[in-house]
């Protein structure tokens, strides 16, 4: 089999997030309507010609704050995945290459953070620091690099014992250049499959906290605000609820297919 | 299997304590001073002073500290900022809530779930497969908070077969239980098809056939058997991500439950009540997480005496 034919869903993936790329970075210019500009009088308006997906509540274009708030989705996933990628390759590394105590002390700290169901611990967190997009960031980061750190800890555990390894440390290669330079690259490839089913994690996570209203906070567009917004106007403009939702379940749905397409690349046995 | 169950509770304690520290810090986490937060920039420094004695912040933190751990274990989470009311009381009166619905999504995920994996895993690489596991991808990418309102205006305004919110009868927990068993039936079906793959491959399996056993039963009677084993931990494993999107859809359905108390809490700054409901929930998790380990050691001898 064949590493294209094991992408699997992973291209449409591709094609999905290269879109939503694409109209997030060149919205401004894609699009006549900016994203604060309000048109009071035709506020609430159903999708027209001119308006794609219709107008919200301040009478702003739907589909420029759709695709600005794809921005904000983006900037939060890159970012949490970013951080929580470098700091679970760094701990999960120590852990696993020093073992011992170390392995221990880390190992009980990543007990504690697993304890808390999924998005529970950043909803805690954002309830006591103050609801804002920076302290989303974190919070995120904070429950993100545990998943990270684990899956770095075992890869090292395996690494460390192969003969080259010991080939390295026999002709005299320091630890901290046997770590980064033969130890760490073999967590690479099942890093980038947790980095991209992370970043739809990371997207769906923030879009449900901004909807709790502990994330994003207006007039700054959020996937999630927006759906929240909409819920006072479900009956007469459902189009506020559906488009910010809809683009949200697309996006989550092109990581996943992504993360799932490289997932079967790097390990075909779970196919 | 009981040196095996006490080792596997002896585990679980650290964990709780690490839990309750973290829970106990939340509250010294809240920028400057948490009585001033909870009061507003407008409160009389006296106000500020007694709410801070009362909650015990003007103790050292030490005290502090082993004052919760000693009050948490007799169950005494302090009173509710806001209704004066302890927050045991008030967390206890919407257990039920949160349990029916809780339950009910897992109900109705294991109902999605389970066909939908078996079909995918006995037709695999067909249409069907693929069919199967697409819808389940769908259903993971798919927000509980977005499908709730959808949910809402087909089933409640459109056709006006079942009530948009609140709770009393059957017939108020199925949008909150389906907005909720979705996502986790989407997961649930992914892991009923890999489970019964890697048992479908097995050399007994394949013994069952050629001894003449037909597919299907080769399938129902042996493979889904033993499939069965990894996928209640997983389903047990799952019910932590349950709880966190009761948080969510109890909001959207004013649901009376410890989500939708959680949610108003944060909003009214009530930290005690806030540090009770994380606290409760994050230790339903981890006694959950060890029953599932005792049921397991249990269903797999293997496991006891690794």
């Amino acid at each position: 089999m064949t590493f294209r034919l094991r992408l699997g869903q992973a291209p449409a993936g591709f094609i999905i997030v290269a879109i939503v790329v694409i109209g997030a970075l060149t919205a401004p210019w894609l699009l006549p309507w900016d994203a604060a500009t309000q048109d009071l009088p035709n506020r609430l308006q159903g999708p027209t010609w001119q308006h794609w997906f219709g107008l919200d509540e301040l009478g702003r274009d739907i589909l420029a704050r759709v695709l600005l708030g794809a921005r904000v989705s983006l900037m939060v996933g890159i970012v949490v995945v970013g951080v929580s990628s470098i700091a679970g390759m760094a701990i999960g590394g120590v852990s696993g290459y020093y073992g011992g105590r170390i392995d221990q002390v880390i190992g009980r700290v990543m007990d504690v953070l697993m304890a808390f169901p999924g998005m529970l611990l950043a909803i805690a967190l954002v309830a006591v620091l103050g609801p804002s997009l920076v302290n989303v960031v974190l919070a995120l980061a904070v429950i993100g690099w545990v998943g990270s750190a684990r899956l770095v800890r075992g890869q090292v555990l395996r690494a460390r014992e192969f003969e080259y390894v010991t080939a390295a440390k026999a002709l005299g290669a320091g630890t901290l250049r046997v770590l980064i330079r033969h130890v760490l690259p073999t967590a690479v490839p099942p890093m980038l499959v947790q980095a991209t089913l992370g970043m739809a994690g990371a997207i769906l996570s923030e879009a449900a906290l901004s909807f709790l209203g502990l994330g994003v906070q207006p007039p700054t567009p959020s996937w999630g605000t927006m759906i929240n917004g909409g819920r006072v106007h479900l009956l007469d403009a459902p189009h506020l609820t559906i488009f910010p939702g809809l683009f949200l379940a697309i996006v989550v749905l092109g990581f996943n297919f992504l993360g799932d397409g490289l997932r079967d690349a790097v390990d075909p046995r779970k196919t | 299997m009981l040196r095996y169950c006490v080792r596997r509770v002896l585990l679980a304690v650290p964990v709780l304590i690490g839990v309750a520290t973290l829970v106990f810090s939340l509250i010294h986490l809240v920028p400057g001073d948490p009585a001033q937060a909870m009061l507003g920039d407008g409160a009389a420094p006296q106000d500020i002073a007694e709410l801070r004695t009362s909650l015990g912040l003007d103790q050292p933190l030490l005290t502090q500290y082993l004052a919760f751990l000693r009050h948490a274990v007799t169950g005494d989470l302090g009173k509710s900022f806001r209704t004066g009311q302890p927050v045991t009381t008030m967390i206890i009166e919407r257990i039920p809530a949160t349990a029916e619905l809780a339950f009910a999504a897992m109900v109705v995920a294991i109902v999605i779930a389970l066909p939908l994996g078996i079909v995918a895993a006995v037709w695999r690489g067909t249409a069907i497969d693929y069919g199967a596991m697409t819808f389940a991808l769908a259903g993971v990418s798919i927000p509980n908070f977005w499908l709730g309102p959808l949910l809402a205006i087909v089933f409640a305004v459109e056709f006006g077969w079942l009530p948009v919110s609140g709770r009393g009868t059957l017939a108020h927990l199925v949008l909150p239980a389906f907005s909720l068993g979705l996502a986790l039936a989407a997961i649930l079906a992914r892991m009923t098809r890999a489970s019964l793959l890697d048992e479908l491959g097995e050399l007994y399996v394949r013994a069952a056939r050629a001894r003449g056993v037909s597919n299907a039963a080769s399938i129902t009677s042996h493979a889904l058997r033993n499939s069965m084993i990894p996928l209640l931990t997983i389903i047990a494993l799952q019910f932590g991500a349950v709880l966190t999107g009761a948080v969510i859809t109890e909001t959207i359905f004013a649901w009376p439950g410890i989500g939708r108390l959680l949610i108003q809490s944060i909003g009214f700054r009530d930290y005690p009540m806030v540090q009770g409901c994380i606290l409760l929930i994050a230790v339903t998790y981890v006694t959950v997480n060890l029953l599932t380990d005792l049921m397991y050691g249990v269903l797999d001898p293997r496991i006891r005496f690794e």
